[in-house]
């Protein structure tokens, strides 16, 4: 490990890969700290991804890093009504079901063959942060601490951040806006392949969802996210989850057991300090609805990169400088979603069954073509006059 | 005081993300508590998919 680069990510995760790959591809040294052994793995996600949001960093998608492909998604209401939505409504719903412990690794491999360097089971314990200016990293590697410096570092280190808490940053995701998960890969049982299935209801997922993403013909990743103030002794995730397993596929074998939060709050309130940006996860960039984040992380990972090696070349990586990166995110189509689905989040956490019901069923009797979020908030304004008034600030994004 | 209970403990990070004293970290493959930092706010207990981190008798 050297001691000084121009770009030092902490995080080997989508984020970490994409800025660091970006960052050498710039002309730049850059290198990847990862504190785990191995990329990729454990697998903390339920791997769905929107096709065109992963073709935006691909001109091809390598065969290995899909389990299977999604055509149509359905939604199930409280009350056990169904409906499915096609391509053209899904958006990002449908695309792929990846396989993360490949995906991941490849991306961090990618990024390592275009002149990156990466040290895994190396931990950054600590910011250096001197004059005001984040300098680089604390790393512990091999019962060893080394000091590693760096003009930007990009903190990319996921939910769990830590990085930017040592520079100051107070990066807590509030209990109610933490969805805690529990998810098994699931073998032997009946699903439709190529549909994704989301049910809602505060019964079966309160102010969450369950989640089934085929795998194969007959396996599929089986979740939930309920919301943290939901969560206590015995209705846990895992105890939603083992409850809607045993009901609905008691023949099932279970692989694998995956867990982990996703936070549904609001983004940082900034992104960047004197030499730092924080990309993904670790900026709280994952969706508040769907709870998605491996695009936004790839995103704001490439994107980071872009602007910190802009900077660098101007000789000039102070918060004013790198705050092109924080304006860029927020005034992207990804930006806009974030802060549109937050506040429609903020309302749907609310609806009871019963509304839940009024609306999905209604939605469902739209001509399908139809459909969209802005047709979906126009049924919630028109069935439910209560949360009209929450519903008036929501307006502008639609017009 | 909080315990973790490493035989339940699946090392997800959901409950470092919470601790507002940034009590709790995952270093390789424990998670570990500053005992130092931490307030006893439970909040960390609250979220725990499986139900990992209890709260000891001892204060
Ligand atoms: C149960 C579950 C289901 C999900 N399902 C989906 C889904 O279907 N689709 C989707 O798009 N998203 C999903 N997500 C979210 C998605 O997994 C994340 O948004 C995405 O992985 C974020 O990428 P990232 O690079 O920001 O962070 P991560 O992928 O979390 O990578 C961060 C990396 O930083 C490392 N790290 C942390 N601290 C340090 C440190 N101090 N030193 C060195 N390394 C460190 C971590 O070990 C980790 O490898 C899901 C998440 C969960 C928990
Ligand atoms: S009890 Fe509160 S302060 Fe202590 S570790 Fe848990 S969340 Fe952090
Ligand atoms: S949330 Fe629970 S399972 Fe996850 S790291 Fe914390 S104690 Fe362990």
């Amino acid at each position: 490990m050297k001691s000084e680069y121009d770009i030092l990510v902490i995080g080997g995760g989508p984020g970490g890969a994409l800025a660091a790959k970006t960052a050498v591809e710039s002309g730049l040294t850059a290198c990847i700290i990862e504190k785990r052994p191995a990329i990729g793995a454990p697998v903390r996600c339920a791997e769905g991804i929107g096709e065109d949001l992963i073709s935006e960093f691909f001109d091809e998608v390598d065969p290995k890093w899909i389990s299977a492909k999604i055509e149509r998604a359905k939604i199930i209401a409280p009350d056990g009504s169904s409906f499915y939505l096609d391509p053209a409504m899904a958006g990002n719903e449908v695309g792929y079901v990846l396989d993360r412990k490949f995906f991941d690794r490849d991306l961090v491999w990618q990024a390592v063959d275009a002149g990156a360097e990466c040290y895994v089971r190396a931990r950054a314990v600590d910011a250096i942060v001197e004059d005001g200016y984040v300098k680089g990293a604390v790393i512990e590697y091999g019962g060893e601490r080394y000091e590693v410096r760096a003009k930007v570092v990009i903190a990319a280190d996921g939910v769990e951040s830590k990085f930017s808490r040592y520079c100051g940053i107070d990066t807590t995701v509030p209990l109610r806006e933490l969805e805690t998960c529990a998810q098994y890969l699931m073998t032997n049982i009946d699903i439709e392949p190529g549909v994704t299935v989301f049910y809602v209801g505060r019964d079966v997922a309160p102010e969450g969802y369950i989640w089934i993403f085929p795998k194969g013909e007959r396996s599929a990743n089986v979740g939930i996210g309920i919301s943290g103030t939901q969560s206590k002794d015995g209705k846990r995730a895992k105890d939603y989850l083992d409850k809607y397993v045993a009901e609905n596929f008691p023949e099932g074998k279970v692989i694998e057991l995956i867990i982990g939060g996703v936070s549904v709050c609001e983004p940082l309130e900034c992104t960047v300090a004197n030499g730092l940006v924080v990309v993904g996860d670790a900026a709280r960039l994952s969706d508040p609805i769907t709870g998605g984040g491996i695009y936004n992380a790839m995103y704001s990972g490439k994107l980071a990169a872009e602007v910190a090696a802009e900077c660098i070349e101007n000789n000039d990586w102070s918060r004013d400088a790198l705050m092109e990166y924080d304006e860029i995110w927020r005034e992207s189509r990804m930006g806009k979603a974030l802060q549109r689905n937050y506040q429609i989040k903020e309302i749907f956490v609310k609806l009871d069954d019963e509304q839940l019901n009024a609306i999905l069923n209604s939605v469902n009797n739209l001509a399908m073509k139809e459909f969209s979020t802005l047709t979906l908030i126009k049924e919630l304004m028109r069935l439910n006059p209560k949360v009209l008034k929450d519903l008036k600030g929501l307006k502008k994004y639609f017009e | 005081m909080i315990v973790i209970r490493r035989e339940i403990c699946g090392y997800c990070g959901a409950c470092v993300s919470v601790c507002p004293e940034a009590a709790l970290e995952l270093v390789d493959a424990y998670l570990e508590i500053d005992t130092e930092k931490c307030k006893n706010c439970r909040i960390c207990v609250r979220v725990c998919p499986l139900g990992a981190l209890g709260v000891s008798d001892e204060e």
